[in-house]
This record gives C-alpha cells, structure tokens and sequence, in this order.
C-alpha cells in the first residue's frame, strides 16, 4: 500500500520504461498477452489474405488470377502462418498468459522474464516467415507440411520456412514451461487442483503437449535444414534416407500440435457456459480428467495422417483403434456442455453465440475426424477437400471461434470498456454463415473426389468451388469488420469498470477492471469449487440498450 | 507430500520452480536427442550390416576415454555443487574449473576423430563417402549429426559453467542461493546422460 | 529478509556418495566394453541398453538429486520417458512388420 503506482491499471501502469518501451521491455503477463494479441492479429490478417487469394485462383479450372508455382507457395504459406503464427500460439499466448495467474489466484507467471522472451521469438520466427517471401527463390512451395523429398529438392526458400518453425517451436516450448510451473507452483492458497477452473485444466494439459512435443518436430525440421546444406543422407532417399520415417517423426508432433490447438478453445468454452447459463457445470471432475485424456491419446495417434503412405497393415490397425479412442474425451466434453445448457437460464451474449457455433462446427469436424479415423473411408478422402473442410472445421469452426469467444467474452475485463453488442451480433452471423458457406461444400466436393493441394479441377468440381469462394466473401468481410469494431471500442468504446461484468463465478471477475499491475490486492483464500451458481448470489445485473 | 509442495504464491524467489522450469527444459533436450534415436533405430534396424561394417571405423579407445572424461566431468560438477552448500567457495570454483577443463579435453579428442576421419574423406557429402553403400551414409550422416550436436551442446555447457564460475567468484552464487549453479549442473547431467547412449550405439557395433 | 519458506531445504548428498557413484559409473562403462568384445548380435544391444540404462538411472537419481526430489519431479520425469518411449514402440509397429526398399 506504500506505492501509489499500484492501484493504477496495468495499461496506465510505468515501470522503469515509460511508453512503448515500457511495453516492449514489461514483463507483466497481461501486456504480454496484448502483445501476442496484436502481433498474432496482424499475422492472422496476412494468413487470411493468402486464403483469400487461394480461394479467388480456384475459382475456374486453369489458371484464375496466378500460375501454379505461385499456388502452391501460396498454401504453403498460408498454412504456416495460420499453424505456427495463429493456432498453435492463439489462445494460451494471448488469453493463457493474460488470465491464467489470474485465474489460479497469482500475480504473475513463474517466469515472467522468460515470458517476454517468447515473444520475441515469436516476433522474429514470423517475420523470418514472411522475409522468404521477398528473397529471390520465392517462398517455400512444399505445403507446411514439408515433405521429404521435395523438401529437400526445391530451390524455394525452404530454409526460411524451416528455421522460422524452429524458432517459433522454441516460443511454445517457454509458454508452455511457464505455465507448468505456474500451475503447480502459484495457486492461491485453498485452491486445490480440483478447484481450479477448467480452462486452467487446459492449458495445464496444452502446456504439457508443448514442452514435450515440440521438440521432435524441432529436431525433424532442423534435419531437413542440415540435409539441404550437408546432404548427410538422412532424408534423402538417394542415399538411403527413409520418406515414411520422416512422416512419423513430422507427425508424432503435428498431431498433438491439433490438440494443443483445440485444449485451450475447450477450456474457454467451458468458462463461457456456466455464466450465460447461470449454472454450474455439468460433471466438473469429467471435463477437467478429459483434458489431461486428450493430451493423453492425443500423443499416441499421429499416423493416422499416414495411412496411405504405405505404412505396414499392422500399423494401421493399431492406430486406427487409438483415433477412435481419442475421440471419447472429446465427446465427453461435449455432452457435459450441452447437459449444462439444457434447462439453464440462457442469457444469450455474443461470447455464449460463439460457444454454441463452436459446438455445432466442432461436432461436425470432430465426426468427420472420426469417419477419416475409418481405414476404408481414409484411403477414398486421404488428401482430398474432404480432409480440408475437416480440420478447418475443427481449427477455424472451433478454435478460431473459440478465440473469437474469449475475446468478447474477456473484452470488458482486458480493456475496461465495453464493444456494442448489437454490431457484435449481427458480424457473428456474418462469420457463421460465411464460414459454413465456405466450408461445407468441401466436404461434398472432397467426398466426390477432388484433391486437396490442386490447383487444376475437372469441370464437375467448379459449382462447389463457386460457392465455397462466395462463403470466403461473406466470411473475410465480416472477419475485418470484427477486428476493426474491437479495436475501435479497445481504444473508445464507454468505459467499464464494474468488476464483474457478467456474473462470472471465477476470480478474474472479482479484480479491478482493467486489472491493476500486480492483479490482486492482497492473494485470495479460496474455499468454494468455481462456477457455484447460487439463486441468491447473481451479480451484477448489466444494463444495456436493446 | 502435500507439505512439502506447498503453495508460494508471493514470493519473489522459489527455488523449486526454478527446478521444476530447469527439469521441464530438460525434457525438452531429452526429446530433441530423442528424436535422433528414433532416426538411429530404424536406420540401423533397417541396415544392420552396414552399420556394422561402418562402425569399425571408428576408434574404440577414444570413444571409451571421452566416456570417462565426461563421466568424470559430471563428478566434479556435482562436487561443486556439494562444495558451495558447505560455503567452500574456493573448492566449489575449483570443481567448476575441473569440469570445464574436462570438457575441453572431451571436445579436443572429438576434434581430433573428426579430423582423422575428414583426412581420410569420409565426411557428409564426400565423394568417398556417397560411394559407399546407402547404409553407411546413413551410419555416418547420423554420427556426424548426433555427435556434432552433442558437442555443441557441450560447447554450451562449457560457455555456462564459466558463467556460474564468475558467478560464484563474484558472490552472486552462494551457499543459501546457488540454484543457478545447480540448474548449470542439471544441464550438464543431461549433456552426459546423452552421450552414455551415443557411446554404446556407436562405438560398440562391432 | 530471509522468508523461513523462501526455499525450502535442499538437502543433497555428501562428497563420498558422488565418489562412489562415479566409481560405479566407470566400472560400468568397462562391462560396457568387455561385453561388446564378447557377444553378436541383438543380446549385445540389449546389454549396452540395459547397462546405459543403469547409468542413466544413476546419474538421474544421485548427480541430478532426483532421489532428494519430491514426488512430483519423479512424476514428470516418467511422463516425457514414457512420452519417448511410447513413440518409439508405436513407431516400430510399422517398421517390425514391413520389409520397404
């Protein structure tokens, strides 16, 4: 109580640096989050650019508006930008670092400097990224996936590529560090591990797929690097180099890297219905043993992206039946969301909108995962739209919308004023209709045969691909519009500062709007299980003009 | 259990975190090497003559002399380690240095194989070596890399452990705050650890 | 200044202890290389493995105080080993059961 400088928020807070040094020098967890969020924000826009021209050249057969070189550098970097610079860092580097020491009761995370330190990395691996656009060879054509041999055979800027996901895997590794750590080490007193929030559950679950996935596709991708340079002969089939092995080891990563992506989008969905439902959860115990379940079977699973590739038929079976099982904890926690709804007293806010969209495109591509799960329907839609519409589905339908949901469900806290809501809707039906539009078709189109990665089609495909760039148009729009009303009511919108602005249930809602420096004023005792909905305990009854 | 993991959640210094971050980067190191062993297994289970036949390349006494010279490296490390929680700085520091001088010794002796084996044109991308069979490519292209990144983790530990010398000459490290020197070690531990499973896998084929 | 729970007390081993380990550890590199003169075959690889493992498990538990750790250190470290090796033996599924030129 000796520095007045503590009661300030943390957006008007000075340290040793005043201004945006001080931002860029603060180790304070809530700036790091902002600062993720605004460097993600700007990656996202160039990702969603490269879609967007993706879906304007396969508009007709043939060449629309570029050649196919140009294409397949095209989604190459389109996937890498949304991969490693939006979905993977996406909710545990903006909202994880920015809610959860608030969440466990702490005042910062365990490492803040190291914090910092990641995103930096993250700064530099996506501008690494995008430098090998401008460099003569052109960018990286080998899809994100890279491939032996091509990967090493293209004279694109392979290296670039490869050495930005090296250092953007080093930026996860710290997150997820921290957060380990942070869990175990700095819950508020009282707070046992079943009484945490759930979305603490995941990123728990989250952090630990990063600290130990990462590193295998860290090494594999440094491989493929040392082989262009040295040609030591590992993944060179010319000198003995094995492509399937290298397809495991790219994989045995990447498929827990999904679940990484999904965790954290599950964890804030499961704080966002109990509040516009005004009810406690529906089996707590079952949604929190789920996430550690996934991040479980989730590492046991890769080679179902490989049936095809000739992997032996024991293989196959062994990891068809581990796809099926991951599925399990997954529709565990669905149920138990929809068993919250059911019957609760709906208050229908724009987060709870996301949430429920996030349910119904994540059911969709969660069963089209399981179908793929199916050998004998896999090699019929291996590499085709159908497996595209699938995960975007999953990564854009549910963590992306997942991430739209926190952000307007955390929108009041983070910046203490509050978007109109009205606007905020009606863009979310813009997005939703937009995003199916785009999407569903996909499947069909990927069902009847058209490959993925293509940039020629047979006649028969174009009536699906006209209707999926038309969705692209209502979704893209709409998706800038969103960001461009966040940003202006971040900087204008009317102020809030009631600490819980929805009738929240978990500790976040109990501080300061915007949160001060150091997030408490004194570290809480925590007695109760979260999300206890009491009749006689509804807060703060908002008003807004309808 | 319970009491003795029990909740700091003020403080400015928790010295079980910083293991707990130590260990959890650890893991870390653990899976990148790891993912090199998987390369290894399948290569050579794939090409076992080869292997074999590659491997007699490779001299035996020096790989069991690096062996114990970071064996030993690892003793006096933790000796340092046991030395500063007694406040014997001057013993401490002196570990520290053996243990440095130690690792010189290890990296000198691998430029020394390394050297014999590029005079005798057997490096990645020699012609000597790409007219060999597919299976002692691969024998080789994986010893250069997995030793090659080993010693750069080597390297690392040593451009470390000189910093917690300093530290430790400069009180910055002492006896009731030494968890860098003990983070220093736990790094360097792994750095041994790996190579106990490179020794026999490469070095004891024949 | 010192907070009595600022860090909890660390206690590790004596100077002897380490001396006999590393003892332990070169007699055991020294089997190491007497058994790889003596057997052929997949024995050989399985006794460096298992000697390396042995090592290892030393170096873990007395060099990097793991013995001195609480549970949940020794917790985390089963998981990323089992993390490995769950890789490993999934991964040879495919390999045991295919002949691929």
């Amino acid at each position: 109580m000796n520095n007045n400088n503590t009661h300030i928020s943390y957006l008007d807070y000075q340290g040793k640096h005043k201004g945006i040094l001080g931002w860029l020098t603060s180790t304070d967890h809530k700036r790091i989050g902002i600062l993720y969020l605004i460097s993600l924000t700007i990656f996202l826009i160039v990702g969603i650019i490269f879609g967007l021209l993706m879906r304007l050249e396969l508009l007709t057969p043939g060449k629309t508006i570029m050649d196919a070189q140009t294409y397949n550098s095209i989604f190459t970097l389109h996937g890498v930008i949304m991969i490693f610079l939006f979905v993977v860092p996406g909710l545990p580097a903006v909202f994880g670092n920015f809610f959860l020491p608030i969440l466990i009761g702490a005042k910062d995370v365990a490492f803040p400097k190291w914090n910092l330190t990641s995103w930096y990395l993250y700064v530099i691996g996506g501008l690494l990224a995008i430098l090998a656009i401008l460099l003569p060879g052109g960018p990286s054509d080998t899809g994100w996936t890279f491939y032996i041999p091509y990967s090493v055979r293209t004279t694109t800027n392979v290296m670039f590529a490869l050495f930005a996901a090296f250092i953007l895997g080093f930026s996860s590794i710290l997150t997820g560090l921290n957060f380990v750590t942070t869990v175990h080490r700095m819950r508020a007193p009282g707070m046992t591990w079943f009484k945490m929030p759930l979305s603490v559950w995941s990123f728990y679950a989250t952090a630990w797929m990063q600290v130990l996935a990462t590193p295998i596709v860290g090494i594999t991708l440094l491989l493929v690097a040392i082989e262009r340079f040295f040609k030591v002969g590992l993944f060179d089939p010319a000198l003995g180099g094995d492509p399937v092995l290298y397809q495991h080891l790219f994989w045995i990563y990447s498929h827990p890297a999904v679940y990484i992506m999904i965790l954290p989008a599950m964890g804030v969905v499961s704080e966002i219905i109990p509040v516009f439902a005004r009810r406690t959860i529906f089996g707590y115990n079952f949604i929190a043993m789920s996430s550690i379940a996934i991040a479980f079977f989730g590492s046991l699973v890769w080679a179902h992206h490989m049936f095809t590739a000739g992997m032996s038929d024991t293989s196959q079976f062994i990891f068809s039946l581990l796809t099926m099982i991951v599925a399990v904890p997954s529709a565990i926690k669905v149920f138990n969301w929809v068993a919250t709804l059911y019957k609760g007293s709906i208050d229908l806010q724009v987060p709870l909108l996301y949430v429920l969209a996030f349910i119904f495109q994540f059911t969709i591509g969660g069963l089209t995962g399981v179908m793929q799960g199916v050998l004998s329907i896999d090699i019929h839609v291996h590499d085709t739209s159908f497996v595209v519409a699938h995960f975007h589905y999953v990564m854009f339908g549910g963590t992306g919308f997942g991430f739209f949901a926190a952000l307007h469900y955390w929108f009041p806290k983070m910046f203490g004023r509050m978007y109109n809501i009205k606007l905020a809707m009606r863009t979310f039906w813009g997005i939703f209709i937009g995003f199916n539009i785009l999407y569903f078709p996909m499947f069909i189109m990927g069902w009847l045969g058209m490959p993925r990665r293509y940039y020629d089609y047979l006649p028969e495909y174009q009536i699906y691909h006209v209707i999926s760039t038309l969705g692209s148009w209502i979704l893209v729009p709409s998706v800038f519009l969103m960001f461009g009303y966040l940003v202006y009511f971040a900087l204008k919108g009317k102020k809030v500062t009631e600490k819980n602005y929805w009738g929240g249930e978990t500790l976040e809602w109990q501080i300061e709007t915007p949160p001060i420096h150091e997030n408490f004023e004194e570290i809480p005792i925590i007695k109760e299980k979260p999300y206890e909905y009491k009749s006689n305990d509804l807060v703060t009854q908002f008003s807004e003009a309808k | 259990m319970s009491s003795t993991e029990h909740i700091v959640s003020h403080l400015h210094r928790d010295d079980i975190a910083s293991r707990m971050g130590m260990w959890l980067f650890l893991f870390t190191e653990l899976l990148l090497f790891g993912g090199m062993f998987i390369l290894y297994s399948v290569y050579r289970y794939n090409n076992p003559d080869a292997f074999h036949l590659a491997a007699k390349e490779l001299d035996t006494i020096i790989g069991t002399f690096n062996t114990a010279i970071l064996l030993t490296s690892s003793l006096t490390m933790a000796l340092s380690i046991a030395a500063i929680q007694r406040n014997n700085k001057s013993l401490s520091i002196f570990f520290q240095l053996m243990t440095v001088v130690l690792a010189l010794g290890f990296m000198i002796n691998k430029y020394f194989e390394w050297g014999v084996k590029f005079h005798y044109g057997i490096y990645p991308g020699s012609e000597k070596l790409l007219s060999k069979p597919t299976g002692e490519i691969l024998f080789y292209g994986l010893y250069y890399v997995m030793t090659g990144l080993h010693g750069l983790h080597v390297l690392i530990g040593i451009g470390l452990i000189l910093l917690m010398t300093y530290y430790t000459a400069k009180d910055i490290i002492t006896y009731d705050n030494y968890m860098k020197l003990e983070s220093a070690g736990l790094y360097w531990h792994l750095v041994d650890i790996i190579w106990i499973f490179l020794f026999p896998l490469f070095y004891l084929i024949t | 200044m010192m907070n009595e729970n600022q860090h909890i007390e660390h206690k590790t081993h004596g100077y002897g202890i380490y001396v006999l380990v590393w003892i332990a550890l070169m007699v055991l590199t020294g089997v190491t290389v007497a058994v790889a003169g003596i057997n052929f075959g997949g024995i050989t690889v399985a006794t460096a493995l298992l000697i390396a493992s042995v090592k290892t498990y030393l170096v873990l538990t007395i060099f990097m105080h793991l013995r001195t750790e609480t549970l949940v250190f020794k917790i985390f470290i089963g998981v990323a080993l089992f993390f490995l090796i769950i890789s490993f033996i999934l991964l040879f599924t495919d390999y045991s059961f295919i002949v691929r030129n």
